[in-house]
């Protein structure tokens, strides 16, 4: 296997991975189905391509922008629809996401359906790396905090969630936000690594790969998002030589997967040391015979 | 458990309309590999060339049939003795689905992993653009086969240095159209229907409308609509109550029957006209009667012998007809093998240096690289009309761009 040619594949594995991550936040720890989220990564990455290209900011600030700018977008969609519950919301968003894509083919600022070439090439690997664990330190601390575990009560029970006192809609547009936030960031750096843009790379097909990915590596669970980005992402790569067949095997893989592991790879657990030390003390404990004292890591 | 059975059924509902979206055309018989038979020459003698294009998606049927050709080609040339004293010529193909993200992958795999001297391909624009750094990186040529954008070569007034093709550019066929149209026809108000989500279609209509105008005609009716629309009588009736006397489809096959149809149905008797996306064996299949006395500005004139000896041999391996990308991708196997034998060597800088100034005639026409723009410079476009079930060819046709 050549590097370049690997190093380019995880690159984009870490792109994927951050669009990810935010939509784990809304779909798995909020409970909400996104397919629009291919929208907010085409407005970060217009976005962000538009400040580096047309501004000369540098590159950090310009994704930072991309981001804001797919939050801000999502705050005021998040407002109309977000009264909407379960599958209303699921179709609001399919509904944006196409929008988004069938106005930038109109925007001929941007060079419409043909395209924008000539972005420069900033996205590295290295840089990826390192946006995504700040992005995942962030993402556990979220989860983690009160706020977190508001979004997840939310989740396991609206109606009972808003009994106790937890403002429903404010958490939803929190989780919203934040997640197109994340969708805007992973936009704008793959605009700087494809250095061209086209809106059909943000199509109906991107949003729904983006949730196959967050409920492959199982709801709820952060490494588990990071397993199904690095995975779903170099299986059609691995796939390459079976030619016109290799989608037809990715998606009878996944299916089977699926169907063996129904909650995703990681089903709600987390790779953490401390679950992992929980995860070794159980299998001590069976091993003796004993029944087992603590819950196996879950995060809640 | 009601949420994780949703979240299963959801699961499988959209790998099936990822698998639906990858696989809409019927797959063939096609191995991704080619060569095979060559296997037994020794490893040092073989030359890669790689690939890449859809095999899968909307465009597969145009893809797979310039993989087909590129297969045939090699095939003939390493039985007639091979290139530069015998070596043998391998082709490794691989699927895009007409995708810009996958386009770079495969530019990746074919530069890195399989060290092909030369990339032929892809077919389309969107995804002929972004492979650029990756060959300027991996300092290997590629020859687009009907990438007519001007950016796949020539990028902000700077030519792409490992960037070639063997097609003419929309402006150039925009410009033929509109010229062929007004001045040869007599059409002076022309309708236009595009694809507004289709950058080829954006594309041809923004110079077709260009140049229609500064020759002096009116576009009286513009009307788009967006991929995946089967119904076009709203934008139609528009295009009728404005009464123009040519209806330009700057689209491909399949949107061009079904509007040949419509407009029909409606009772619009005005001649159509159409770019290179529309010749295809599918367009008489599907709308017979509604394309005829259509003019189409196209790559190749099918009438001549050159190109139906190629028809034939193509028509014997394969059973079916070829497409018109079949023709582009001959000719790139030609202007490859004639820049491999003037480099010497099988190295992929002396090949990109060979092809600059490379000059030579395929079936579709003199081939004559630029060295500022890397496309086939002052080539001639063939303007066919559709007879019965034939693309009767017309002339051939320049124009000039200013």
């Amino acid at each position: 296997m050549d590097l370049n040619y690997i190093l380019g594949v995880l690159t984009l594995a870490g792109i994927n991975l951050m669009a990810v991550l935010g939509l784990s936040l809304l779909t798995g720890f909020t409970g909400m189905f996104s397919f629009g989220h291919a929208g907010f990564m085409a407005i970060g990455g217009y976005t962000s391509a538009m400040m580096t290209v047309k501004f000369g900011l540098p590159f950090i600030p310009a994704l930072l922008i991309g981001g804001l700018a797919a939050s801000l977008v999502s705050s005021v969609i998040g407002r109309l629809t977000l009264k909407l519950k379960g599958d209303y919301f699921c179709i609001a968003t399919l509904g944006f996401g196409e929008a988004i894509r069938l106005i930038l083919d109109n925007v001929q600022y941007f060079g419409g359906a043909r395209g924008w070439p000539g972005i420069p090439h900033y996205t590295q690997l290295p840089n990826v790396i390192i946006l995504n664990i700040i992005a995942i330190i962030i993402l556990a601390n979220i989860v983690r905090s009160k706020h977190g575990r508001n979004m997840i009560a939310v989740r396991e029970e609206e109606l009972a969630s808003q009994t106790v006192g937890i403002n429903v809609f404010k958490y939803k547009l929190i989780s919203l936000m934040i997640s197109a936030a994340y969708a805007g960031i992973a936009g704008g750096l793959m605009a700087h690594y494809m250095t061209f843009l086209q809106p059909k790379m943000f199509s109906l097909v991107k949003s729904t790969e983006l949730t196959i990915i967050v409920i492959f590596g199982g709801l709820g669970s952060i490494s588990g998002s990071v397993l199904g980005a690095l995975v779903l992402t170099s299986l059609p790569e691995i796939l390459r030589t079976f030619a016109q067949w290799r989608l037809v095997i990715y998606g009878l893989s996944v299916v089977i997967i699926m169907i063996t592991r129904p909650s995703g790879l990681m089903g709600g657990y987390e790779f953490t040391p401390s679950s992992m030390k929980k995860l070794y003390t159980r299998m001590k404990n069976k091993n003796k015979g004993l029944p087992s004292q603590m819950e196996g890591g879950k995060t809640v | 458990m009601y949420k994780k059975s949703l979240a299963l059924l959801l699961v499988s509902l959209m790998i099936l309309t990822l698998a639906l979206s990858g696989c809409s055309k019927p797959a063939t018989e096609t191995g991704s590999e080619g060569g095979g038979e060559e296997e037994a020459t020794a490893a040092d003698e073989i030359i890669k060339v790689g690939w890449m294009g859809s095999l899968t998606g909307d465009q597969a049927v145009w893809g797979q049939c310039e993989l087909n050709t590129v297969k045939m080609l090699f095939e003939e040339i390493n039985a007639e003795g091979g290139v530069l004293d015998g070596k043998k010529l391998e082709v490794i193909g691989y699927d895009t689905k007409g995708d810009p993200q996958e386009a770079v992958n495969v530019a990746k795999r074919l530069t890195g992993q399989d060290k092909v001297v030369a990339i032929i391909g892809p077919n389309a624009s969107g995804n002929a653009i972004p492979i650029a750094p990756v060959l300027e990186e991996a300092k290997v040529p590629d020859i687009a086969t009907v990438a007519t954008n001007p950016k796949v070569t020539v990028l902000d007034g700077k030519v792409k240095p490992f960037n070639f093709r063997v097609c003419f550019i929309d402006p150039y066929q925009g410009a033929v159209a509109a010229g062929y149209g007004y001045d040869v026809l007599g059409f002076r108000k022309a309708a236009i229907l595009y694809d507004i989500a289709d950058d080829y279609s954006q594309g041809l209509t923004e110079f077709f409308e260009e140049f229609f105008i500064s020759k002096g005609g009116t576009i009286v009716a513009k009307e788009a609509f967006k991929f995946g629309d089967v119904d076009f009588r709203p934008q139609l009736s528009k295009i009728k109550e404005a009464n123009p006397d040519v209806l330009f489809l700057p689209v491909f096959f399949k949107e061009a029957a079904l509007i040949a149809n419509q407009a029909r149905e409606l009772g619009i008797t005005v001649p159509l006209m159409g770019g290179d996306g529309l010749p295809s064996e599918q367009l008489f299949t599907m709308a017979k009667d509604a394309v005829q006395g259509t003019y189409i500005v196209n790559h190749v004139d099918y009438d001549d012998p050159d190109v139906q000896d190629l028809k034939t041999r193509y028509r014997n391996k394969y059973g079916k007809e070829m497409e018109l990308n079949g023709y582009l991708a001959h000719d790139a196997v030609v202007l490859l093998i004639d820049a491999i034998e003037r480099a010497g060597v099988a190295d992929s800088v002396k090949i990109t240096e060979a092809l600059e100034t490379a000059d030579v005639q395929g079936v579709t026409g003199r081939i004559k690289i630029g060295k500022d723009t890397h496309n086939p410079e002052g080539k001639e476009a063939a303007i066919v009309k559709i007879e019965g079930d034939r693309y009767v060819f017309q002339q051939k046709y320049s124009a000039q761009l200013d």
